[in-house]
């Protein structure tokens, strides 16, 4: 290794005293086995490969490129068997309490009754959306697709991040990192028994199939809505569309005739009953939600509540992943469920408590701040790595919306082994699971690790700089 | 097949096709302009060579005078001229990536390698110098495009529409060339009797791509009454347009048994193709070649806004 692992870390290969974990020796002796130049060589051919798929993604507000590739690791992180039988039981447990959640707010709203959960929260919050309220939608599913931002601190500990039920990207780099990683590789997978990831297409397919609406006898006619070629993962979802075998429509492709979403087609228009959409809420329906959208399809919502066409994910499931609401979900889950959370949430204070906020306001150099609204790792400050200016700027701003802003302690993600410019060093690592809910809850083994490739730095995601690993879990 | 990706197949194809005769286009006026001239035949020459590409008017808008760099660099890079190479391999990469679903992994390889490649050329200062090694680059990449279409795509409908977009492409350029380039060539030719200027007359020829075929075909000297025979009637020139037509008309009939349906643009294409079939040199010349080819440049656009409208392009 070109930098040693740091004893503040988990690291996912090494442990505390320099020894290999088990679940890694096979990596470390192959790589310990390459020829000077062999990491190197294998690194250019994997960029060269993404490049020429055009595997790339949009940076909003960068004035080269339109497009860039996602830098792709080629050292694998690896998840054994048990860990991952633990972190999936965790996840099917929470997507079904937030389902139900969901469920819940937009009809009885028992919790908020129940008094587990402040009125005013979901009420007035801006990702609440009143259209939905009393919408049914096929089989009470609100969020189908889901990723769930996990981090690891120690051997047996995990944290929830964040939640992401509203439009969750980044599968298809799941799938294609898995398909570079055996093209470039291939001598690696007949050392290691890894679970496939290659059948997501097949089961979110099926997962569509399965809550369409009821009007809608016979196979069901599926679409993915994109906003277009300019959208940031429009790769991903042209490559879902390819992948199961469905048209990819923009707005201008389906309208609204007698109660039904129909498609503009070179013959007759044909109907349609299911549209995973990649459009956020407010672009779907100028008629309902934001009048100046042309992404969308104007009528499109009063065909959903008619029950005629089914949006997956629904409208409205922001309410969930709102990172106000973020610190309810262990409340949440024993409402719903009546057991202990699996997975445990990343301790988070609430600037609108005065205790909290004067110790927030204190202890800015070691804690995260966080936008309630933001994403992408836009609009936040890691206190470790921030400057005097930065953390005057944040502390204002703290002090004139507090409601505005969650602060967590900056959490000490494990590092993985990543091949970097100089060699092999060890570097910030989250994963994040997809998960499908439809007729069950399957949820593909590993997921999108994403890895921050700058030295020290803890912000992974591909818009601030970082890159991506193929993620194995072992099979028994 | 959604309306919008039938129209994306067509353009994809077109713009390929445009952005090769754009490139044959550019190489033989630069060839040209190499041989030694006796008056101002030079000028003559890129003129009709940027009115044959249909861009003669935007670069007039633009310059003032008529620099070869000039020339070449407004035909290859530049990105404010629609029908630059640039322009053409911009557009088809941005149709192709609107409908990936819809073509091969292959194709889009293709498409998408070219575009990048061609993105990161740096010309040299003196960018003439660069024109032969360009052209080459454009004529083999097009060409690589069409032959993995031909290999990969399924003979659906989708393949129908992407065949119709690179044909009444062709057929436009063929008859444009032959109209503009003629024109130029025809009043010297009456003054040295028959014994045409060789080099000049094989600029048309090789616009098409077809000065060696030629020779093959009539065993003689270039002669304007058989250029024109070969570019406007031979079924068996690749870029005549009978051969276009035949081309076309059998790709519409795909599509009515595909489909199982006649439009308009079917009886239009019919039309054509049966003016194309029972026409000799002698009608045409009777007729006059100019309003030959001005109707049927009028027509084949015609056919390309019918067929917009009778499968729901938008």
């Amino acid at each position: 290794m070109y930098e040693s692992v740091s004893a503040d870390f988990y690291d996912e290969m090494y442990s505390q005293d320099g020894d290999v974990r088990p679940a890694y020796k096979q990596i470390e002796s192959w790589i310990s086995k390459q020829p000077k130049g062999g990491l190197k060589q294998i690194a250019h051919d994997a960029e060269e490969t993404f490049r020429r798929l055009g595997i790339t993604f949009a940076v909003y507000g960068s004035t080269d490129a339109v497009e860039r590739l996602i830098p792709f690791d080629i050292i694998p992180r690896i998840i054994s068997a048990s860990e991952w039988r633990r972190l999936e039981r965790g996840i099917e447990q929470r997507v079904r309490a937030l389902n139900a959640f969901l469920h819940d707010i937009y009809h009885r709203q028992e919790i908020i009754k129940a008094g587990r959960i402040p009125e005013e929260l979901i009420l007035k919050n801006a990702a609440f959306c009143p259209e939905m309220v009393g919408a049914n939608p096929a089989r009470d599913i609100y969020s189908h697709i889901i990723g769930i931002d996990l981090v690891r601190v120690a051997e047996n500990e995990f944290y929830v991040l964040e939640d992401n039920l509203r439009t969750p990207s980044g599968v298809s780099y799941m799938i294609e990192d898995r398909e570079a990683m055996m093209r470039l590789v291939p001598e690696l997978f007949s050392r290691y028994r890894v679970a496939p990831v290659e059948d997501y297409p097949e089961n979110l397919r099926r997962t569509l199939r399965s809550v369409s609406p009821p009007s809608c006898k016979g196979e069901p006619v599926i679409v993915v809505l994109t906003p277009g070629i300019y959208n940031s993962a429009f790769f991903e979802h042209s490559f879902l569309a390819d992948e199961m075998g469905v048209e990819l429509c923009q707005g201008g492709d389906l309208y609204v005739e007698d109660g039904f979403v129909y498609m503009r087609t070179t013959q007759k228009p044909k109907r349609v009953d299911v549209i995973y959409r990649r459009v956020d809420d407010e672009y779907l329906d100028p008629l309902t939600f934001n009048p100046d959208s042309t992404l969308g399809v104007p009528g499109l919502f009063s065909v959903y509540r008619a029950g005629n066409v089914t949006i997956v994910n629904a409208p409205g499931t922001g309410i969930a992943d709102d990172k106000a609401v973020y610190t309810y979900v262990p409340q949440i889950i024993e409402f719903y469920t009546g057991e202990r959370p699996i997975l445990n949430n990343v301790q988070t204070f609430n600037c609108t408590n005065e205790d909290e906020r004067s110790y927030v306001l204190d202890n800015l150099e070691e804690l995260v701040v966080k936008e309630v609204h933001g994403s992408g790792g836009y609009g936040m400050l890691v206190g470790p790595a921030s400057t005097k200016k930065q953390r005057a700027d944040f502390a204002r701003r703290i002090k004139d919306r507090p409601s505005n802003y969650i602060v967590q302690p900056t959490l000490a993600l494990s590092t993985c082994p990543t091949y970097v410019e100089k060699g092999i060093a060890p570097r910030h690592v989250d994963l994040r699971p997809f998960v499908l809910c439809g007729e069950d809850v399957k949820i593909t083994p590993g997921g999108l690790t994403r890895v921050a490739l700058k030295k020290g730095s803890l912000v992974v995601n591909s818009s601030q700089g970082g890159g991506t690993k193929d993620t194995w879990v072992l099979e028994d | 097949m959604l309306g919008r990706t039938a129209s994306n197949l067509f353009w994809i194809s077109r713009f390929m096709e445009r952005a090769e005769n754009m490139a044959r286009m550019l190489d033989v006026g630069y060839r040209v302009s190499l041989t030694p001239s006796l008056d101002s035949g030079h000028r003559e020459q890129w003129e009709s060579t940027l009115r044959a590409a249909g861009i003669a008017e935007a670069f007039a808008e633009r310059f003032q005078t008529a620099e070869v760099a000039q020339i070449c660099d407004f035909m290859l890079f530049d990105s404010d001229n629609a029908a630059s190479v640039y322009s053409c391999l911009s557009s088809a990469r941005n149709n192709a990536r609107a409908v990936r679903t819809a073509i091969t992994s292959e194709m889009w390889e293709s498409i998408n390698t070219t575009w990048l490649e061609f993105s990161d050329i740096k010309p040299s200062r003196d960018i003439t110098s660069d024109i032969p090694r360009l052209v080459d680059w454009v004529k083999r990449n097009t060409a690589q495009f069409r032959g993995t279409m031909l290999n990969t795509l399924l003979r659906t409908d989708g393949y129908s529409f992407s065949q119709l977009g690179a044909f009444i492409e062709r057929a436009d350029n063929t008859a444009r060339i032959l109209d503009v380039k003629y024109y130029v060539l025809l009043p010297r030719a009456e003054l040295v009797g028959s014994n045409l200027d060789m080099s000049q007359w094989s600029t048309i020829l090789r616009a098409a791509s077809a000065h060696r075929s030629y020779k093959h075909a009539y065993r003689d000297r270039f002669k304007a009454w058989n250029i024109a025979e070969f570019l406007i009637l031979r079924r068996e020139m690749p870029r005549s347009l009978a051969h276009c037509y035949g081309w076309i008309t059998s790709t519409l009939d795909d599509l009515e048994s595909y489909y199982g349906n006649r439009y308009e643009c079917h009886e239009l294409c019919q039309r054509v193709n049966d003016t194309l079939r029972q026409s000799d040199m002698d009608l045409i010349f009777q007729e006059g070649l100019h309003e030959f080819l001005t109707n049927f440049i009028a027509s084949n656009n015609s056919l390309a806004m019918n067929i917009a409208e009778d499968y729901n392009f938008y």
